[in-house]
């Protein structure tokens, strides 16, 4: 019987030492099951390896950065479309998913491409600034989080937290403070680059493990793998990792994507103390980078979500083997100028 | 004593603990013991066993059994 081929444009091609899922993404759909893939990149940068990766990336368009707003990205969708056929698009980014969202329906409406992305409210409720009331709100602990506005807030700090404590920016970056004197010296660093508010929660000391799973959206968990990192770089990326077999995380999960109906893709972030309680520090509404590691042992995400998007039948396969490991590597591509220039001028590849 | 359910150990004594991702490589006596107790031998068997494999007398194996029962439960491998 011969296998469908889908087209499929997705993002988070930066393969960089702080890498986009991309990648991962495509390997795992590349070794899917059921179907062939022929994959469209949209990258942001000129210099995103993946647009280079021939055998892994057929065509490449550049798209707006997320600040240009869902606009901007619908019309040069538009432009790509009137080129392209695509079937399925899997945006990999957490700053592109609003204006994602916010496109999906019309996508789907005119050029008939599916997505399976968070809603818009799912998106909204699980930032880092609203984490700790949403684990309340769906019986998962999250460290107590104080969320600071204005330095006067900082004053009484100590009165409802004790060190260390975790600076966080809303959307990236985190340290960890001892005293006061960091507490200021992080406030200022990081929400000089990211904004306001800055979060500042109690540290949990423990291990940290994350979960790559797929909802449904109707509240089954379709797919889920535990990892823990076993090489983390200087940006705390993980650079080797092992899947686990932890039944209690499993259960976590599967009760987060049954309460929130979650949809789509989804990487959670714990940490496992030495009592063995569990405390949510992160949901990412997307892929994370290690995402190939579910093709790897046995449980392909990727394929599960396309099939999912094509609105296919995808049975819960919980079922995976631990201990898998991955190890990432770098490497140098030759490319040639003409191909750069074709980007840089063109925006497309 | 009863390891954890998602402890294995190789045929060379490599220790994975698939709940926590944390690997062990254990010296041939070692491996030898847990597969002991996976086998569902009590320690009395287990120090029997090592008498009379190994130049040791009964104390010196009971204490060294302990130790390294404390050491699996330290790192947390038992039940």
């Amino acid at each position: 019987m011969p296998r469908p081929l889908y087209h499929i444009a997705l993002t988070g091609l930066n393969a960089t030492d702080s890498p986009g899922p991309g990648m991962g993404v495509i390997r795992s759909l590349k070794a899917a099951e059921n179907f062939d893939v022929k994959i469209i990149g949209l990258s942001y940068e000129t210099l995103e390896p993946c647009i280079y990766m021939r055998e892994l990336v057929s065509k490449a368009y550049q798209i707006p950065y997320p600040s240009a707003g869902m606009e901007a990205l619908y019309q040069r969708l538009q432009y790509i479309l009137s080129k392209e056929r695509i079937d399925v698009l899997i945006p990999n980014f957490d700053a592109e998913l609003f204006n994602f969202i916010k496109v999906s329906d019309t996508l789907e409406s005119e050029f008939g491409v599916k997505m399976l992305l968070p809603t818009a409210d799912q998106f909204e409720s699980r930032q880092k600034f609203n984490l700790y009331n949403y684990g309340i709100k769906h019986g998962i602990k999250v460290p107590y989080t104080k969320i600071v506005f204005t330095t006067s807030e900082l004053y009484t700090l100590e009165q409802e937290l004790k060190f260390p404590m975790v600076v966080k920016g809303k959307y990236y970056d985190a340290q960890v403070a001892q005293n006061m004197e960091q507490i200021w010296q992080y406030f200022y660093k990081i929400s000089s680059r990211w904004g306001l508010p800055v979060i500042i929660q109690q540290y949990i000391q423990g291990t940290e493990v994350n979960v790559c799973g797929v909802g449904d959206g109707c509240g089954q968990l379709v797919g889920a793998v535990p990892m823990r990192k076993l090489y983390i770089t200087d940006k705390g990326k993980a650079w080797a990792g092992v899947s686990l077999k932890d039944d209690r995380l499993l259960e976590i999960t599967g009760n987060f994507v049954s309460s929130t109906r979650w949809r789509g893709p989804f990487e959670m972030e714990f940490i496992r103390t030495p009592d063995e309680e569990y405390y949510l520090l992160e949901i990412n509404p997307r892929f994370p980078a290690w995402c190939y590691l579910t093709a790897g042992c046995g449980q392909n995400q990727p394929e599960m979500l396309v099939k999912l998007a094509l609105r296919q039948h995808v049975p819960p396969r919980l079922d995976y083997e631990a201990g898998k490991m991955f190890i990432r590597y770098s490497s140098d591509m030759i490319v040639n100028m003409d191909d750069f220039e074709r980007i840089s001028t063109m925006g497309e590849l | 004593m009863k390891l954890k359910k998602h402890v294995a150990i190789s045929d060379s004594g490599f220790l994975f603990n698939a709940t926590t991702g944390d690997s062990y490589s254990l010296n041939p006596i070692a491996a030898e013991i847990i597969k002991l107790y996976q086998q569902g031998h009590d320690d009395q068997t287990i120090i029997e066993y090592l008498v009379d494999n190994y130049t040791v007398d009964r104390n010196t194996a009971e204490k060294d059994l302990q130790d390294f029962c404390e050491r699996l439960i330290h790192y947390k491998l038992v039940e």
